[in-house]
């Protein structure tokens, strides 16, 4: 019975990570494929030739490598800022009572019913005066506002599980509030704010819709804008674009994975009862 | 909390207020930016549903007053696309919470390789809404991709094609990959519901001689409800109002039949540039989204009692 049982679970185990990863899978599969094979044996399982050509080009003939570098630079900047921005607010949620705490828990709430085509036009209306349209501070900005809800809530629930004793032990020690926060809960919520930094990582990476309207320039472009035009282009080049695939997924994958685990604690420690 | 007014030579009245004020301190800047970015910007575009604004006809903008919401009332396409987010919706979500909390449920308990496991299993989420939309598409191509075979092996197809050609099917091309986009997210924040049961809990339900299934029934569910309406509510949000993924699969095609809410609203605005009308869709929308956090949010507090 026992034997059954874990063989079972094993087998729904392996069924996850299958549905997880295939089409992971595929992805390389076909940007390891040489072109002139890859309609021909497009259906089995590994190609009998394989090539990195694709991703040759890729990096050294197409514009992507300064795709990459402008999502990498947009990506990490919302990350630090919206980090930052979202600290303050779940400190303050957490740890103070104050006159209109609940309407802006509400607001803020609120804010992830908006639908995103809806504000876009009058955004770029907003931000064109400003000079910030077709530039990557603009982007940053934008996605700073619109990732800053959500993290502040995970910031919240992170800060939520630190004892409100231990910035006031330090502050009867002669710290200022301030000099707590910093020297003594930011230290100890490092894995929170890990998470919240790599969260927001991963979300701004995958931006399409802002990134489109309010990006023109060849030069500025992200990964998302560059790749969609890969399929716009006369006839798609599978391979290639498959590549280029490929080598956008690697730093979110990487973030993601360094951080899951502290994001299941995270929650764990505060959102529940929130 | 004693605070110490002599420290800086303040009086003692001005040092009660700067402490009154230092929460705003914090919140300040975070609350600006979204405040200026996400407010304004919803005010001036609940405002122009209420205009007639069509981009290539200037001289004829003005207040029109409810006229964009009477003509979605008569609007086919509106009702189609309204019918499609919610199937969109319903099917994603649904699924999503199904697989998320079976993943939950295989995480909690600690077996050889989980932590590889776990972190092979998260890795969808990592990957960009567009890139899995692409990643889908191919999928489904018969000509690249083993997938439509299978299909049509087990019999969800009759012979293997692209159901994102199938106006019956393409629909369920995006939501397929909305499904495999948002399992782990519903895992991840299930298994910190679950992680979050006290465990004396579950030594009293088997002191008491609780089955598994009925210290699962009568613990766990109890303690997940709340982070899983949450989690519903959030997700439901976003799903009903992304329209990345079709945009990217089938553009709402063919022939409009894929097309949901968000996607029609892109539509209105960048193919027929009217903005007026666009804005109205949105609003109903959001309307819509709105009424339903209220009734989940009243059904999760009748649970909570």
């Amino acid at each position: 019975m026992k034997i059954v049982a874990s063989a079972s679970l094993w087998l729904v185990r392996l069924a996850y990570l299958v549905f997880a990863l295939f089409p992971l899978f595929w992805l390389l599969r076909i940007a390891l494929t040489p072109d002139q094979i890859l309609y021909r044996e497009g259906t089995t399982l590994w190609p009998s030739v394989t090539t990195f050509e694709n991703f040759r080009f890729v990096i050294e003939e197409s514009p992507f490598p300064t795709y990459f570098l402008n999502t990498v630079i947009v990506s990490l900047g919302t990350a630090a800022i919206v980090t930052v921005l979202a600290t303050g607010i779940g400190y303050a949620f957490s740890r103070f009572r104050f006159r209109g705490k609940t309407p802006l828990m509400v607001f803020l709430v609120i804010t992830q019913l908006f639908p995103i085509v809806m504000v876009i036009t009058p955004l770029y209306q907003l931000l064109a005066p400003l000079g910030l349209i077709d530039t990557r501070i603009g982007l940053i900005v934008v996605f700073t506002a619109f990732n800053l809800p959500f993290a502040a809530f995970l910031m919240h629930s992170f800060f939520e599980g630190i004892p409100g004793e231990l910035e006031q032990a330090a502050m009867i020690d002669g710290c200022t509030r301030f000099q707590a926060l910093i020297r003594i809960i930011l230290p100890l919520m490092l894995p929170g704010v890990g998470a919240t930094l790599g969260f927001v990582f991963t979300a701004a990476w995958s931006e399409l819709l802002f990134s489109l309207m309010l990006i023109s320039s060849e030069a500025k472009k992200t990964f998302a804008v560059g790749l969609l035009g890969f399929v716009g282009r006369s006839g798609v080049d599978w391979g290639q674009m498959m590549a280029a695939a490929t080598l956008a997924l690697i730093p979110p994958a990487i973030f993601f994975t360094a951080i899951q685990k502290y994001l299941v604690g995270g929650l764990t420690a505060g959102a529940i009862k929130g | 909390m004693a605070t110490d007014p002599s420290r800086s030579g303040r009086s003692p009245h001005r040092a009660r207020r700067m402490r009154s004020a230092e929460p705003y301190f914090y919140l300040a800047p975070g609350i600006a930016i979204v405040a200026l970015v996400m407010l304004v910007p919803l005010v001036v575009g609940v405002s122009f549903s209420f205009q007639n604004y069509v981009i290539f006809r200037p001289a004829s903008r003005g207040w029109s007053g409810l006229e964009n919401y009477v003509e979605l009332w008569t609007d086919r396409t509106f009702w189609h696309a309204l019918g499609n987010t919610v199937k969109w919706t319903f099917w994603s979500v649904l699924f999503q919470i199904g697989l998320g909390l079976g993943l939950a449920l295989i995480l909690d308990k600690p077996f050889w390789g989980r932590p590889v496991f776990q972190s092979l299993v998260f890795l969808p989420w990592a990957v960009p809404t567009f890139l899995s939309g692409l990643n889908w598409q191919w999928l489904f191509n018969p000509i690249v991709s083993p997938l439509p075979s299978w299909l049509a092996f087990v019999g969800i197809l009759d012979a293997p094609r692209n159901i994102l050609s199938d106006p019956d099917l393409a629909l369920y091309g995006p939501i397929t990959a909305m499904i495999w986009w948002g399992v782990p997210f519903f895992a991840i924040t299930l298994l910190a519901a679950l992680r979050s049961v006290p465990s004396d809990l579950y030594e009293a339900a088997s002191i008491d001689g609780a089955s598994a299934w009925q210290s699962f029934r009568y613990v766990t569910v109890p303690f997940l409800l709340p982070m899983m309406t949450i989690t519903i509510l959030l997700r439901t949000v976003w799903v009903a109002n992304s329209p990345e993924l079709i945009f990217v699969m089938t553009e709402g095609g063919p022939a409009g039949m894929s097309q949901t809410l968000p996607n029609y609203v892109f539509t209105s605005a960048y193919s027929s540039m009217n903005f007026g009308y666009a804005s109205a869709l949105a609003s109903v929308l959001m309307v819509m989204l709105v009424i339903y956090s209220i009734l989940l949010l009243w059904v999760r507090g009748r649970l909570g009692q």
